[in-house]
């Protein structure tokens, strides 16, 4: 019992990490409609700068996660004005195909940047583990600012979306972008405010990605980059609260899995989930339904 | 309509002798008859997987372009096809040790890739068919990892012509021939530039009369207009199906040659990274054509090699060169751009053949 509750909060801290990347994902397909493939490397490059200005500058982890945060904003914009602007009337399929070289790019730069070694990533969380239980269950910090930083953002950004002009627009470009242009919203300005939130949060779910699962190297946001898009359809893709149950479902889901049925197959037990609920409920689990005008 | 079947038989007559072309090319390279006219080492490394990607970028493109479902985890039904294939060949060659049928082999390896491949393509189609979109995108890169998964587990031995099987119990007894997660192991190599060749001419075989056929036109009308195709009585389901097992036993043929190319072969190769690079080569190649896929998948496969001398920037070129790429032709603004410019050439050259 003590060791499912183990695992089980294993999983809701990996599940945290997923969220927060999930979320980046999910604005960004329900604003621009587009699969951002590059989102996973921006983490990388979050966890990176994170690990570099700890590592080599000597700054405090506060300071390296904030300086993470600004240098990963700055670059999502970026990528949003060179490389996905330009398609913003071309088909789907050649922004997925852009946004796959850009994930390329990132990894390449990280790779000539930081070499191949993996590095070991110090953990920025150090406040000791919280012991219940006498001593059989043990929780580390980093899981416990996980979750508490999963638990934060998803607040702030609900009240976000729902209270300021900014946020208000954002529910406005992804519900019609035509009639939010209409409207005088500036859907350029929108769409390039949602990569700065997706990619700010990339970095923070960079750093608390590394700070459990210390191994960091370029590819190192590929596979989580994944499970998280994973995640944001499970969930329901553009919806916040559809990527935080997606995202934590699917982390309990992975731990359990290797735990309990085969570490092997713990991956493809997340996939399987996926396609069952996708074929159940082809929107996710709280997605909204589309029908379809003839 | 006599005009119509007539552009179409002359484009694909055009894309027999281009690869026919290219094929005897490099036969004359590798030959070396000519002086001067040789192969590097390099590039004569790349002809077998050059006519597998060609054959992946084709049969991916039935999916893309011709049924219209974009589908992420294409290297998913490669990855079946090389294991069913190296299982079928290293079992005959261990069944019957003293003949050597390297052809028997080699085809019945090829037979056997398409037809897994071809099943795991009907259970495949069967729930991600029921999806539209990005959503039936997410679903084949859903397969693919739990394929690539599932591979990582099997394991499968001989002895003699007795075949042991487990699932996730590596010990099993006589000759390791599939060991989880350490791939296919001990693979005699039968593929051949000449066998890949025959490969590409029955993949453009199958799918070029394919997309001229009554079932290719119901299949790009489903692609076209879902709901005018299913009122006018095209079974949807039916051709759906049709395109996408075609295409998932043509990439298990892909993959079965693939893998008899090497000595070892890993389930972590047939990754979605492979799935994604072919899908780049049908993206570049364009939509729904078929020469370009072939084009881009022979000049992608080659650009890295070209790279090399590049050392560790050749993926950031290569990355760099694929986004300026979909930039230059996707954007409204650079493609008109493109395209006056092409005038401009184009007129200059008709305007200096009046004066001549």
């Amino acid at each position: 019992m003590i060791q499912f509750l183990s695992y089980l909060v294993n999983g809701i801290s990996l599940g945290s990490v997923y969220a927060i990347i999930a979320l980046g994902y999910s604005m960004v397909y329900g604003i621009a409609k587009m699969l951002n493939f590059a989102h996973g490397d921006v983490i990388m490059i979050g966890a990176f700068i994170c690990f570099s200005a700890t590592q080599y500058l000597g700054v405090p982890a506060l300071v390296g996660v904030l300086l993470s945060v600004a240098v990963c904003t700055v670059l999502g914009i970026t990528i949003e004005r060179l490389a996905y602007k330009p398609l913003r009337s071309a088909t789907s399929l050649a922004v997925l195909i852009t946004a796959i070289g850009m994930s390329w790019l990132l990894q390449n730069i990280a790779l000539l940047i930081w070499g191949a070694n993996p590095k070991s990533f110090k953990s920025v969380i150090d406040l000791g583990t919280l012991v219940l239980f006498g001593g059989q269950l043990r929780i580390t910090s980093e899981t416990i600012v996980t979750v508490l930083a999963n638990i934060i953002i998803m607040i702030a950004l609900t009240q976000f979306t729902s209270k300021t002009k900014m946020g208000k627009a954002m529910r406005a470009v992804s519900e019609d972008r035509g009639a939010a242009e209409l409207m005088g919203i500036n859907v350029n300005a929108t769409i390039s405010m949602t990569f700065a939130i997706g990619s700010g949060l990339a970095a923070i779910a960079g750093v608390l990605l590394c700070s459990a699962y210390p191994v960091l190297m370029p590819t190192t946001g590929a596979m989580p980059g994944i499970k998280a898009f994973t995640a944001a359809v499970f969930g329901g893709i553009g919806s916040i609260p559809g990527a935080l149950v997606g995202g934590i479902l699917l982390g309990v889901i992975e731990i359990l899995g290797k735990a309990y049925v085969s570490t092997e197959l713990g991956d493809a037990l997340v996939f399987a989930v996926l396609i069952v609920v996708l074929l159940v409920k082809p929107t996710g689990l709280l997605g909204k339904k589309i029908h379809e005008k003839v | 309509m006599k005009t119509r079947k007539s552009k179409s038989f002359s484009g694909n007559f055009i894309t027999y002798a281009m690869v026919i072309v290219a094929f005897l090319l490099c036969e004359l390279a590798l030959s070396g008859v000519i002086p001067g006219f040789k192969m590097s080492r390099s590039l004569k490394g790349q002809l077998v997987p050059i006519c597998v990607y060609i054959v992946m970028a084709v049969s991916l493109n039935l999916t893309v372009g011709i049924s219209g479902e974009l589908s992420l985890g294409h290297a998913g039904f490669m990855s079946v096809g090389a294991f069913s294939g190296i299982l079928v060949s290293q079992w005959l060659l261990s069944a019957f040790p003293e003949t050597n049928l390297e052809l028997v082999r080699l085809l019945a390896a090829l037979a056997t890739g398409g037809v897994v491949a071809a099943i795991a393509g009907v259970l495949i189609g069967i729930p991600v068919l029921r999806l539209r979109g990005d959503y039936l995108a997410i679903v084949t890169l859903a397969f693919g990892e739990i394929i690539r998964n599932l591979l990582n587990c099997v394991y499968f031995s001989f002895e003699g012509a007795n075949l042991n099987f487990s699932f996730l119990d590596p010990n099993l007894p006589g000759n390791i021939v599939i060991n989880g997660p350490m791939g296919a192991i001990g693979v005699k190599k039968l593929a051949s530039f000449e066998a890949g060749f025959i490969l590409v001419l029955f993949t453009l075989v199958v799918v070029l009369n394919l997309i001229n056929s009554r079932s290719g036109r119901a299949i790009m009308a489903i692609r076209d207009n879902r709901i005018a195709a299913e009122s006018v009585g095209i079974n949807v389901t039916k051709y759906r199906m049709l395109a996408f097992v075609i295409s998932a036993a043509l990439a298990g043929m892909a993959g079965a040659l693939y893998g008899l190319n090497y000595s070892t072969v890993q389930a972590a190769k047939f990754k979605f990274d492979t799935s994604i690079l072919v899908l780049v080569f049908v993206v570049l190649g364009g939509i729904g054509n078929i020469r370009g896929s072939i084009i881009a998948a022979t000049v992608l496969t080659i650009l890295p090699e070209m790279l090399r001398e590049f050392g560790n920037y050749r993926m950031l070129i290569y990355a760099i060169v694929l986004i300026v790429v979909m930039l230059v032709t996707n954007n409204p603004m650079l493609k008109s751009t493109l395209d006056s410019l092409k005038g401009k050439i184009f007129k200059k050259s008709v305007k200096e053949g009046d004066k001549a």
